[in-house]
């Protein structure tokens, strides 16, 4: 396949950056999209070009570093699957594809396609576990969770903090990232004690942060590649109104 | 060096190694194995908390075994200062481990007790394993999932509410507790959690896009790091009372493994460079179930969950070179392989008789899909005995995976499989207490090389890097640091210096180079020269041709290579020239260790050493040790430290599947 590229350089933090067009006249459709970006690298050393820079690691769709949004949306054509996972035999011969990195207010770039994500770690530094030291668990049987509550739980907690939410999002915002944190550990038996806490916590933690308010659009659930529910960001409200009524302060 | 002469007494391998003086001590206590872990916790020296608080110890790495170490040692008080190369400590490679954790805890009353568990894993690593540390990893595992429980790690439940549990390779029981098809993912997020917690606790500082390029060390103990700052290249000094590192394995030096693209040997292969003792770097763990390689083009490999293995039956035609599609090939005319050759273990043999059985078809010209190299995975008798929904309901995101990357529906058309490299069970050599053979450097989880002998069971690396991180470092390192604090380093030390000086040479000099080739050109002829000649076979003439050709291709490395741009900022071209060039010294490690071990065992097969029917033959008269190369320069031969291996609970017999 021939295929055109049009890829989001730019140097550093502080520099202006545009979209530039590549050519690449070899792609096969087994090729991964990561794959086709390191063969357009490998060409561009070559000339003694700078290559361009992108997150990636683990290439499963599990470590959640890779993030591009392919032709304006964040990772790309196919339902549930990271920009790692997307196969070229999804784009045809002589396509043009627009590669830019996350554009979110709370996700500076750093250069070309890689941004900086760690304001997901305060989010969860706010709250997102449950304060049990090492060798104070009872027996693992102790607590039976219910199935379904158990598995929901799980549906939330497959989130891999990739940010695509927050960049498809029109507001910048994080709240299905808290929602599937909250919902995860909310769910479960062993969450409650500081369930209120945890949902005042985090949510003042990603408002103070410059995360934008969620107005419900759903367009974070559209391209999220675990999926996670949008019913999770009704749980984090509900959450957060039944700590307010009842009195429970964030931190 | 402390406890170790280094007088060689014999020259071997033609020159390329020399014999030094055995490993006496593991300092594991000598009381029956069952009360060892009990009496070294009681003999290990406290730390009084007040006192914690003066103590600082560095973690590089935050995968399974560092996070939960930092997390822990967070909250025992002492201050913590945690290293990542990632944007974020969640995104280290124990997030892609799939399939399970095994513990003893015998809910499901099918004879499991912790026993079974060390004698099935001591058995499994085709006794090259070391009983002691063994038989603590399967107490501590009862613990782990108690610990994973109580943060809210949603393993999979029953509809009483209880946990579930599925059987893996190499066991008759069903141990392993599993969180869907991501149960890697669930007990990092658990212990990140936990980390994270400590962070804000402010026990824990975290430093993330930062890289450790040397091991600091003073007076003989290790105090400290250099790190680089992926986004600024700034080089930094950071020291501590103690250092552990939890830096995974080094699959990556075969290019194509299933590891993440940033797994590397690099702190690892630095401490070794410092002193520390490197413990059979050729025993690799070949993966029997991964997707096979589609082109040149190639980045990675991806695993499929040996817990697969529970429903799908592998398979290849009787004829050679049937290339009908497999629906049309009638079920008299495929060969169930496993089933026929292990009647008892079935498709659940441990990774390396899979692996190699998997090879001996396709080298028959049996194999499937493009260039032979596949046989298949099937489970439409799966589907047929418990109905799709079922099938989904236990691997349905593998399946999706499946697919996404070929293009192919595996619940029409069976998968096709491949073995690939997927796990490192050498490491840094560490004693019962996890210390490595440097003072104040422990070593723990994959990077280091003490549970699994010569071959890994499956859902065991998860269980041994939570282990060490949560349960054994903490009683080992407080007593260590009960000597502590020691007195202050800081940069005007003379070796301090002399680390710092020698990363930023080395970063010129690759920069310098400005040759012809990319750096991922040279990975990837290493790769190819690795799996040729000390993949999943290996004998004396292949090792002989990789070591010939080893010493040019890293000279070409350092001649040859090409890398745009400067070290002052955001450069992933020059991370991974570091990283390829501690590759290319390891490699040639993993050759000498694997032209002197001339037996057979788990992971390890020499051709010239297998039974009648093919399998693995052990020399346990000659080889019954663990092999601990010692450094003594780029090229020039190791000295070989023999630890020899006791086994007086488990006794070594030809393991058999059958």
């Amino acid at each position: 396949m021939r295929i055109t590229l049009r890829v989001w350089r730019q140097p550093d933090a502080d520099s202006k950056g545009k979209m530039v067009k590549y050519q690449l006249d070899e792609v096969e459709e087994d090729m991964s999209f990561l794959e086709m970006m390191d063969v357009l690298n490998e060409k561009l050393i070559m000339d003694g070009d700078d290559p361009v820079s992108f997150d990636h690691d683990c290439r499963e769709g599990i470590c959640g570093s890779c993030a591009m949004v392919i032709n304006g949306t964040a990772h790309g054509p196919q339902k549930n699957t990271a920009t790692c996972q997307l196969h070229m035999r999804h784009f045809s011969d002589g396509d043009t594809i627009d590669v830019e990195p996350w554009r979110a207010r709370a996700f500076p770039v750093i250069k070309d396609l890689a941004v900086d994500r760690s304001a997901f770690d305060e989010i969860i530094k706010a709250g997102g576990y449950i304060s049990v030291n090492t060798g104070a668990a009872p027996d693992a049987h102790a607590i039976p969770v219910d199935k379904v509550a158990a598995d929901d739980a799980f549906d939330a907690a497959t989130c891999i903090a990739c940010g695509a939410c927050v960049a498809a999002c029109p507001n910048g915002s994080a709240m299905l990232f808290t929602a599937a944190k909250v919902t995860h550990l909310n769910l479960l038996p062993q969450g409650q004690p500081e369930r209120q806490t945890r949902a005042l916590n985090m949510l003042a933690k990603q408002d103070e942060l410059d995360f934008g308010g969620c107005t419900n659009v759903g367009a974070c659930h559209e391209v999220c590649p675990k999926g996670i529910p949008l019913a999770t960001i009704g749980k984090l409200n509900h959450d957060v109104l039944g700590a307010t009524l009842s009195g429970a302060r964030s931190d | 060096m402390s406890e170790l002469q280094q007088e060689p007494t014999s020259t071997q391998g033609e020159g390329r190694w020399v014999v030094g003086d055995p490993i006496s001590d593991t300092r594991a206590p000598d009381s029956p194995i069952g009360d060892r872990w009990s009496d070294r916790k009681f003999t290990a020296r406290l730390v009084n908390p007040a006192n914690r608080r003066k103590m600082s110890v560095i973690i590089v790495g935050t995968g399974l075994a560092g996070a939960s170490a930092a997390a822990t040692f967070g909250e025992a008080g002492y201050h913590v200062k945690a290293f990542t190369f990632h944007d974020s400590p969640r995104r280290a490679h124990s997030i892609a481990a799939q399939g399970g954790i095994n513990a003893a805890k015998n809910y499901r009353n099918d004879g499991d007790s912790v026993h079974r568990l060390f004698y099935d894993t001591v058995k499994g690593g085709d006794f090259r394993s070391r009983e002691s540390n063994v038989h603590r990893l399967a107490e501590v595992s009862l613990n782990i999932i108690d610990q994973c429980v109580a943060q809210g790690v949603p393993f999979a439940r029953e509809y009483s509410g209880l946990l579930d549990t599925r059987s893996f390779g190499g066991t008759q029981v069903s141990r392993t507790f599993y969180a869907r098809g991501q149960t890697g993912q669930q007990l990092l997020l658990g212990a990140y959690q936990a980390l994270e917690r400590q962070v804000a606790a402010g026990t824990v500082e975290t430093h993330i896009r930062s890289e450790m390029l040397d091991l600091i060390v003073v007076d003989g103990k290790a105090r400290g790091i250099v790190v680089r700052n992926l986004l600024t290249g700034a080089i930094s000094t950071h020291f501590a009372d103690a250092v552990v590192l939890c830096t995974g394995g080094y699959g990556n030096v075969f290019y194509l493994s299933t590891n993440a693209k940033g797994s590397n040997v690099t702190a690892t292969w630095r401490a070794h460079r410092r002193g520390a003792l490197f413990a059979n770097p050729c025993y690799t763990q070949i993966h029997p179930t991964c997707i096979p390689v589609s082109g040149e083009y190639q980045s990675k490999l991806t695993l499929m969950s040996e817990s697969l293995r529970n429903d799908g039956r592998v398979w290849v035609p009787k004829e050679r070179g049937d290339d009908r599609a497999p629906n049309d090939i009638p079920e008299e005319e495929r060969d169930y392989y496993l089933e026929r050759q292990y009647p008892a273990f079935g498709n659940l043999v441990p990774r390396d008789i899979a692996s190699r059985a998997a090879k001996a078809m396709t080298d028959a010209e049996r194999g499937v899909g493009p260039g032979g190299l596949g046989v298949y995975l099937d489970f439409a008798d799966a589907i047929a005995r418990l109905g799709r929904p079922a099938v989904e309901a236990k691997y349905g995101n593998l399946f999706e995976m499946y697919q996404r990357i070929t293009g192919d529906d595996p619940y029409e058309v069976p998968m096709r499989i491949y073995p690939a490299v997927h796990y490192t069970m050498g490491g840094l050599w560490v004693d019962y207490d996890l210390r490595s053979t440097i003072p104040g450097l422990f070593v723990a989880g994959e990077a280091n090389f003490s549970d699994h002998g010569a071959n890994r069971l499956g859902a065991s690396a998860l269980m041994q890097g939570l282990a060490d991180g949560y349960f054994v470092l903490p009683t080992t390192v407080a007593d260590y640091l009960a000597d502590g604090p020691f007195e202050p380093v800081d940069e005007g030390r003379e070796e301090v210096r002399e680390a710092v000086d020698a990363t930023r040479a080395r970063i010129d000099k690759l920069l310098a180079a400005n040759g012809n080739r990319t750096v991922d050109s040279f990975h990837r002829e290493l790769g190819h020269l690795m799996w040729d000649y000390c993949g999943m076979e290996r004998n004396e003439e292949g090792l002989t041709k990789a070591l010939e050709r080893l010493p040019s291709l890293r000279e070409e490395f350092w001649r040859d290579v090409k890398i745009v741009g400067t070290g002052d900022g955001f450069n992933q071209s020059l991370e991974k020239a570091g990283r390829v060039a501690d590759f290319l010294e390891l490699a040639e490690l993993m050759c000498i260790d694997a032209l002197h071990r001339r037996e057979s065992c788990g992971g390890h097969f020499r051709t010239e050493s297998q039974t009648e029917d093919g399998e693995a033959a052990r020399d346990d008269e000659n080889f019954s040790y663990v092999a601990a190369w010692e450094f003594t320069g780029t090229g020039a031969p190791p000295v070989l430290h023999q630890e020899e291996l006791d086994f007086s609970y488990v006794h070594p017999s030809q393991r058999s599947y059958k």
